[in-house]
């Protein structure tokens, strides 16, 4: 700023030259990551035109007949879709909900822990399942609770009959829900412990010097301690609602639970990369992407309202 | 009164570590079951009678895998990708986030690329048009597809950035006086000092591209293109799409595939992961810390 300052007063005409100049290496710096950004990003996004015309691959999106809103029409109408818009908002919510509620738990009961190498250890082996793929944990849980998987083992000392969870549409949710909140408590609680570290302890002290159990201190100075943070992933999680995680799902999915299990992701990948409707696959996700950013604009704007919250 | 008070207090301890020794090994058990499916006899794992402990230990599912040379081939494929998709990633991502620290009276254009990656971040336009706009630029079964068309992480540049803001400008200053241009200042003073978030950085990018599932899958037609997840993903699938199976069908099919050999193939897709995390882990918990919460 300084910089620019005396050299505008030093050299008056050459100013605007001298400012490019200046500020060319950050171009340069800029162009690669923008030009990616460009090709990647921002070139496919003129693809959503297809949602508004009857797509012919041969002819391209500047040969194709325009419909207008008739894709929406077709598409709302569609008993399929609208069973697939459910089965998403309802996977995506009870994984938004239990994903903020059981990592908070499991952080305050981690907390309580008194042994210091035992929750170190407890601790890391928790979030290892964060860093594998769904690929690969859905050929484990898919062997897990298969057939003849351990599951069923336990449950035949009951005298229970094998079940068949991954393929009962009356189940697919819930396993969906569980195995994601299962892979992704330990990551999640990362941020609630590093919360509770902030906590000063003499809150605790105090709470005990008034005769508080180890209940009541919770309740008094640990969750109130967690507010700030519980509302940040809260607000921040909105947008999140019509995700409902395409790798978990198309890894652990087969046709018997298509009516519970089926979500906007899946259909549209099914829809247009094998029945080829382009069309009405690039309706859905325009669908899903439009609802999407809504609510992630809401929930930027409600974080920084309430959080304090920026990301630039 | 206070013998009660400690009484509860250990039932509540007994519970608490319960609780947690038995989400520990729920975290740990896949993995243990991964591998003695892996080791144990070939007749054990096709009648599902291993669960805690191998059966029949042999490496026979290990040495099969030798000659195994699809998988060798998309396990290069996925080390080609992490190695090329971090280095062009982090350079690419470092450049611009510099650029991006600057404030607007050094970068004029800075706020308007800020609102370009904000809104490539919060909106995109989903599957097929992504994917018809990749088919044409020729990426499909290629390595350049597997390493660009996840196109420029956005969330990483701003962590970059923010980083970059919060150096001491005295630093900065400093070079710039001993006659440094942007160039000089971001190789020799700007990089050095922000090792610890290049390394997060470097870390989410490498096991984002190792375990990255959808563009592989979409991007790679014949297996000699796929990497490591899309290979594992053909061997698991064994329900046909589309098609609707009896139960009896089902099971059947579930105990046809070779079990032990899928496994250790999973299992070996796993070891690059377990072997960085515990290590690494101080360098996650300080980059979701980068990412959630800004004074």
């Amino acid at each position: 700023m300084t910089a620019n300052l005396k050299a505008d007063i030093a050299a008056p005409p050459k100013a605007h030259k001298s400012r490019v100049k200046k500020e060319l290496p950050y171009y340069l710096m800029a162009s690669p990551g923008v030009i990616w950004l460009i090709l990647f990003s921002v070139v496919p996004m003129g693809g959503v035109l297809m949602a508004f015309q009857d797509y012919i691959p041969t002819k391209g999106v500047l040969g194709s007949p325009w419909i207008g809103w008739e894709n929406f029409t077709y598409l709302f109408t569609m008993r399929e879709s609208m069973r697939v818009i459910e089965n998403t908002v309802i996977i995506a919510g009870a994984k938004i909900i239990l994903n903020l509620l059981v990592p908070l738990a499991f952080a305050i009961l981690l907390n309580e822990i008194t042994h210091v190498r035992f929750k170190s250890v407890v601790q890391t082996v928790v979030y290892l399942p964060h860093f594998l793929s769904w690929v690969i944990l859905a050929s484990i849980v898919i062997n897990i609770f298969g057939y003849d998987g351990i599951v069923n083992k336990f449950f035949g000392f009951f005298g229970r009959e094998p079940q068949l969870f991954m393929s009962e549409p009356g189940m697919f949710r819930q396993m969906l829900v569980a195995t994601d909140v299962w892979k992704e408590f330990g990551y999640n609680a990362v941020i609630f412990l590093a919360a509770l570290a902030g906590i000063n302890p003499t809150l605790y002290e105090a709470a005990k010097i008034d005769g508080a159990g180890r209940w009541r201190s919770i309740w008094h100075v640990t969750l109130p301690g967690l507010t700030a943070t519980i509302v940040l992933l809260a607000a921040l999680a909105l947008g999140n609602v019509l995700n409902a995680g395409f790798d978990q799902v198309f890894n652990l999915y087969n046709p018997m639970v298509y009516s519970t299990g089926d979500v906007i992701d899946t259909w549209v990948y099914r829809m247009g990369l094998f029945k080829l409707q382009y069309s009405l696959a690039t309706t859905a996700g325009l669908f899903k992407s439009v609802i999407s950013f809504a609510l992630i604009s809401v929930s930027y704007l409600l974080a920084r309202r309430f959080a304090d919250y920026t990301i630039f | 009164m206070k013998r009660k008070a400690s009484i509860s207090s250990n039932v509540f301890n007994i519970v608490n570590y319960t609780i947690m020794i038995i989400l520990a090994l729920s975290c740990i058990y896949p993995l243990w079951y991964t591998f003695c499916l892996s080791v144990s006899d070939k007749a054990a794992t096709g009648a599902g009678l291993v669960t805690i402990w191998p059966i029949g230990w042999n490496l026979r599912s290990y040495t099969e895998i030798l000659k195994d040379m699809a998988f060798f081939n998309s396990f290069w494929i996925s080390v080609q990708r992490v190695v090329l998709g971090s280095a062009f990633t982090l350079v690419v991502s470092i450049m611009l986030g510099y650029a991006l620290s600057r404030d607007r009276a050094s970068f004029r254009a800075r706020n308007l690329l800020m609102w370009l990656l904000v809104f490539c971040m919060l909106f995109n336009g989903g599957t097929i048009p992504w994917y018809t706009t990749m088919r044409n630029y020729g990426m499909v079964d290629s390595i350049w597809g597997l390493v660009l068309c996840g196109s420029l992480p956005v969330f990483n540049v701003i962590l970059m950035m923010n980083f970059f803001r919060n150096l001491p400008k005295e630093i900065e200053e400093a070079a710039v006086i001993d006659g440094a241009g942007p160039w000089r200042t971001l190789v020799s003073i700007v990089v050095p000092c922000s090792k610890p978030v290049i390394a997060t950085i470097a870390l989410f990018v490498s096991v984002g591209y190792w375990n990255e599932f959808f563009q592989g899958l979409v991007l790679s037609t014949t297996e000699k293109y796929y990497p490591l997840q899309t290979y594992i993903k053909q061997l698991v699938v064994n329900i046909p799409q589309g098609v609707s199976l009896s139960r009896e069908e089902l099971i059947r099919l579930t105990q046809l595939s070779n079990r032990g050999l899928n496994a250790s193939k999973v299992f070996i897709t796993m070891i690059p992961m377990l072997v960085i995390y515990p290590f690494l882990q101080r360098y996650f918990i300080a980059g979701i810390m980068l990412g959630s919460v800004k004074e």
